[in-house]
């Protein structure tokens, strides 16, 4: 599992903020866009793409990109 | 007195009794006198929910409301009954563009075909006794309004209204009312293995203006007056429980 790739899926769940404004280092939650929406769509976004179920919990225990990244991989 | 709101000498059947306002409401009708049979997919709760009813002669049957066997198979078991309960339901988060076909479908299956086929078969067999009472469990959802990422269960919902509509109609002749109760959110264990976390849930509680979620009970106490000689003139009709939230 590639972590360019999820950086890439992570994104496109985005309709207001560029994609060079998302990167593995980004603090997700202070995205301007970040909402309970968004918050949705990423964990429909990971069951859909890599077959990972992640909680609400798993979303606010979880800071950068990255870090969900290694929490989605770790669950494969 | 004889109350209007008993259900002495009643049969009730409930689906979806293992948890939840299933429990309640199974719970609620045995305090009123009924003899109930209750069903679930889970045996321990089920036997946990059978020990809460008051009152002896009550049955528990297992099955999987998704199965088609299993519902043919609960249908010849069960008697002639008074009342039916359909309470079994689930949900599922997904913000519309992840709404497949197949979560669509397994939500459909279990809220809306399961109690549909099953009502079905039980008024065709005439095991609905005359001036029986039919009652669906409904929601806010899909009738009144909706919520984020609750397409699926909203389109659910929504149908289930719907057909009330026309069962009452059809069923009329034979004095079986339709109704469905429609709750806003209730304290259950639906959201246990989802999206939703317990700080988000209770940011939502503020919007409703009585301050809180419903209690199952609640929602049983509806399904009470429906399914009592109380409500004789009462069919094709939704029951708001709400705390309020669909006036703001």
């Amino acid at each position: 599992m590639q972590i360019e790739e999820f950086v890439d899926n992570f994104a496109n769940q985005f309709d207001d903020t560029d994609a060079s404004e998302i990167t593995t280092n980004t603090i997700f939650k202070e995205l301007d866009e970040w909402s309970s929406l968004t918050a949705l769509t990423v964990i429909a976004m990971c069951d859909e793409e890599y077959s990972v179920k992640v909680t609400g919990d798993d979303i606010k225990n979880t800071e950068t990109v990255e870090d969900l990244f290694n929490l989605v991989k770790s669950r494969k | 007195m004889i109350n209007p709101f008993s259900l002495e000498s009643k049969t009730i059947f409930v689906t979806g009794a293992s948890s939840g306002i299933g429990k309640a409401i199974a719970i609620e009708c045995s305090k009123m006198g009924a003899k109930v049979i209750i069903s679930g997919r889970n045996e321990e709760r089920l036997k946990e929910t059978l020990s809460n009813l008051k009152g002896d002669n009550h049955e528990f049957v297992l099955a999987d409301l998704s199965s088609k066997d299993d519902l043919i198979a609960l249908h010849n078991r069960l008697p002639v009954l008074d009342g039916l309960v359909n309470c079994a339901g689930l949900t599922k988060v997904a913000p519309f563009a992840f709404a497949t076909r197949e979560s669509f479908e397994e939500v459909m299956n279990v809220n809306f075909f399961a109690p549909t086929e099953l009502t079905r078969l039980l008024v065709k067999s005439k095991k609905i006794s005359k001036n029986g009472s039919i009652v669906f469990i409904s929601s806010v959802s899909g009738v009144y309004c909706s919520a984020v990422a609750s397409s699926i269960y909203s389109s659910s919902k929504g149908a289930v209204n719907g057909l009330v509509k026309g069962v009452a109609l059809d069923l009329a002749p034979r004095g079986i009312r339709v109704n469905s109760v429609n709750p806003g959110m209730i304290d259950t264990d639906i959201f246990s293995d989802s999206a939703i976390t317990q700080d988000q849930l209770n940011e939502d509680m503020k919007r409703y203006p009585l301050g809180r979620y419903g209690k199952p009970e609640e929602v049983a106490y509806a399904v009470i007056y429906l399914l009592s000689d109380a409500s004789s003139w009462t069919t094709g009709s939704n029951i708001l429980i709400d705390g309020g939230y669909t006036l703001i």
